[in-house]
């Protein structure tokens, strides 16, 4: 099968050579034997002012453009202007994702730090200069949507891939006389010269851009490249040591035991005095709420800080004491009843009294002080002292409220 | 091949002398004046020989291993800038009696009262520090003189196999190499923060001699091929390999650099920070920011097009730019340990300085007036004059 294979390949790769090659002479091509003749023939051709001439080369010669007498290539400007292109493409990107949308603090730096940002800034302007370095050249020098050159399937191509160093000269030229380029090439030690005609298809018709045999060898190496790699990495490799580190850690998971540690718990109670980050402890914790008639509220009574209140009240209180604190909240019949919040007891404590329960808890209230903020508890007081004044509302107040 | 030797014009025994002799004055005076800071100039200006001098010899390895052409014209003038090397082993004396003033952890009570250096003194103390110190440049002079000998004799006997012997010893002295400029980065530079670790710290200083080594070697090859002491067909294409290899060892410098830094800033461990806070200190800030410029946004983007790869004018500049580069930066590796409130530098530091330079133009004039500026006798001298890129 795999002799096969290999034959129809063969058969597709010579295929081309059988196709007819016209009459019409494209050029005189010319083998020499070193680079350095090469370069020498390349400044004779170059300096007797023939235009449409190339010069052909197993792997790239340094000074060749200077004796071909070429003009500084643009190609530069490709790749620096893609370049910078992928510099500032990839800062607005990171800057853009790590501060502007998504921004989250990780191990305590800045959104947006440089030193972190610069190895992805090199790796897109290292891959967009290239990329457009290549489809330049492509472009620029292989003409690219133009993929049929007489030069294609000749014995002089297959030469100049290989083992010798080729220079064509082509009858389109201005200069063009036959004897004097077969003459020019016997000057300067041509190996051999041969004459490249043009195809049938060269002449006739237009090829596509995407020849139809070249469009299916891509559509299927691109699948059977994706393919193995879809294969590879999610089956193959996905359950494969060392690959399956990432997501299988020998470590232990929050809630779950562990032997590492006598009382086999695995997560570590915090060093003893640790205090979350933002968190100010409460002095009067557990102390009776005599101590506390002093506390005043630092939260002043605004719009916006009423509707905080009224927030946090809505999501914290409210199962419990209801949405008016009249103490019959969704969970009145799962749950003792809390007293109402408009009771003569509530409405003469200081505000200071209000917050230390919410703080501290009372009787089967816990605390709440890990859930809601300080700021946010003297918001709450805030909202219930509202509440309070808004039970004993009076027709006057409808009046003023219009 | 048409070399005849031609002494070195008066200019240089005249620079090196006059360099020198104010250097040692000054050396001397800042000695007398205040030795603790004289000692921390001291071991600047011997890191910086170092640079020179190693890694010179450290080229001349590398083109006998790589089998390069282009360079071997230029390989002598390499070979005699490496003659710094059995003078380091001189220099290394006074260093040695002011280990006290430069490093922290020979000090008793702070071995006594440190836990972390306690951790490391198997590896950081007075004895073994020496025994290392002195097995380094021990290597370092056995390589010199072996390749100093096969290649002065080369001269004579024409002997091929003389070369053969040479990339034997290129490939040990390049695994020699490697250590030896590691562990002598890590003992007379990292060891001032004896805190302070980091794994590239070997690689940076490495980078830092070959751009420095490089520097040097293309200032003199340019000069003396431009004014004709060389052999006479040496053009564009050797010119433009030293600038690549500049080029690109200076890019490498800063990849290393930038790594190191990068490293250190996002794992924010505050044994590994400190050494980038005491640069941030004061004045240091501009000096560390200074050093992106002056050692590789600069050089960078003169070097870049191809056509100031062939300007010897430029090449002459650029590298005595990146000579003084490589004193910045070692400058900025160890003085920090001393101005630890911000940037200084004064005559003292000037004084250094130009010892330094005036050390290396008398030693290599000494040496240039005994032998060949060019190795006559090496076989791959005629590949090299008849050098193409092609």
């Amino acid at each position: 099968m795999l002799k096969n294979i290999l034959n129809k390949i063969k058969e597709f790769d010579t295929a081309e050579d059988k196709e007819v090659r016209s009459s019409k002479l494209y050029g005189k091509a010319a083998l020499y034997n070193t680079p350095n003749e090469i370069t020498e023939a390349a400044a004779v051709v170059a300096g007797k002012g023939y235009k449409k001439f190339d010069i052909y080369t197993p792997y790239p010669l340094h000074g060749m453009d200077t004796a071909m007498g070429l003009p500084p290539p643009k190609i530069g400007y490709v790749s620096f202007i893609m370049g910078i292109t992928g510099t500032i493409l990839a800062l607005v990107m990171m800057i853009w994702m790590s501060s502007i949308d998504y921004p989250n603090i990780i191990g305590g730096k800045p959104f947006f730090g440089l030193p972190g940002a610069i190895p992805i800034t090199f790796e897109s302007t290292v891959l967009l200069c290239g990329i457009a370095t290549v489809l330049g050249l492509l472009i620029l020098f292989s003409k690219m949507p133009k993929l049929n050159s007489p030069l294609n399937d000749t014995d002089f191509m297959k030469h100049v891939t290989s083992d010798k160093f080729g220079l064509v000269i082509e009858t389109g030229d201005e200069m063009y006389i036959e004897d004097e380029v077969l003459n020019l090439f016997s000057k300067t030690n041509a190996y051999e010269v041969q004459d490249i005609y043009f195809r049938e298809s060269n002449l006739t018709k237009k090829t596509p851009l995407f020849d139809k045999k070249f469009t299916m060898a891509i559509i299927i190496t691109g699948l059977m490249t994706a393919g193995v790699a879809y294969v590879t990495l999610n089956y193959v490799l996905y359950e494969t040591v060392p690959f399956n580190w990432m997501w299988q850690q020998g470590r232990i998971d929050a809630q779950s035991k562990s032997d590492f540690f006598p009382n086999q718990s695995g997560m570590r109670p915090p060093v003893e005095g640790t205090v979350a980050r933002g968190f100010v402890p409460y002095e009067y914790q557990g102390m009776p709420d005599s101590v506390v008639k002093l506390l005043s509220n630092p939260v002043p009574v605004t719009v916006k800080s009423l509707e905080r209140g009224q927030d946090r009240f809505n999501i914290y209180c409210s199962p419990c004491h209801g949405y008016t604190g009249d103490g019959d909240g969704r969970l009145r019949d799962q749950f003792p009843k809390p007293p109402s919040l408009h009771n003569e007891k509530v409405k003469n404590w200081p505000d200071g009294n209000i917050f230390h329960v919410m703080t501290n808890g009372q009787n089967v209230m816990p605390s709440y002080s890990e859930q809601v903020s300080k700021e946010d508890r003297w918001a709450i007081v805030n909202y219930i002292r509202a509440l309070q004044r808004a039970k004993d509302a009076s027709e006057e107040d409808l009046e003023k409220a219009k | 091949m048409d070399y005849t030797k031609k002494p070195l014009p008066p200019i240089v025994a005249k620079l090196g002398t006059g360099l020198l002799g104010v250097g040692l004055v000054l050396v001397v005076l800042s000695f007398v004046t205040d030795t603790h800071r004289a000692f921390f100039d001291y071991l600047w200006m011997y890191m910086f020989l170092v640079s020179i001098g190693v890694g010179s010899l450290a080229l001349v390895a590398l083109e006998y291993l790589v089998g390069a052409t282009w360079s071997t014209p230029f390989r002598r003038i390499s070979e005699f800038l490496a003659a710094l090397i059995p003078l380091l082993v001189i220099l290394v004396i006074p260093l040695i009696f002011g280990m006290h003033d430069l490093f922290h952890w020979t000090h008793e009570e702070t071995l006594l009262n440190d836990p972390l250096l306690q951790a490391k003194s198997a590896y950081l103390n007075v004895p073994f520090f020496l025994i290392r110190t002195a097995i380094i440049l021990l290597i370092w002079v056995v390589f010199y003189f072996l390749f100093i000998r096969n290649s002065l004799k080369q001269d004579d006997t024409r002997d091929p196999l003389l070369t053969k012997q040479s990339i034997k010893f290129s490939a040990a002295f390049a695994i020699l190499f490697m250590f030896t400029i590691t562990f002598i980065a890590i003992d007379w530079m990292m060891s001032l923060e004896y805190h302070w670790f980091s794994t590239m710290f070997g690689v940076y200083y490495f980078a830092g001699t070959m751009v420095a080594a490089f520097a040097a070697g293309t200032f003199c090859s340019v000069q003396l091929n431009e004014n004709g002491y060389l052999v006479s067909n040496i053009k564009d294409n050797n010119y433009y390999s030293f600038a690549t290899l500049l080029f690109g060892f200076n890019v490498f410098w800063a990849y290393i650099g930038f790594s190191q830094y990068m490293l250190i800033w996002y794992a924010d461990i505050p044994e590994e920070t400190f050494w980038i806070m005491m640069r941030m200190k004061g004045s240091w800030s501009y000096f560390s920011i200074g050093l992106i410029f002056v050692h590789f946004v600069i050089p960078f983007l003169i070097l870049l097009p191809r056509s100031s790869k062939v300007k010897p004018k430029l090449l002459t500049v650029i590298s005595i730019w990146l000579l003084f580069a490589h004193a910045y930066d070692l400058y900025w590796i160890i003085m920090p340990s001393y101005f630890t409130e911000g940037f200084v530098f004064g005559w003292s530091e000037l004084g250094f300085l130009m010892f330094a330079f005036g050390l290396i133009i008398t030693v290599f004039r000494m040496r240039a007036a005994k032998s060949n500026l060019v190795p006559v006798g090496d076989p791959k001298l005629e590949a090299g004059l008849n050098f193409h890129l092609n």
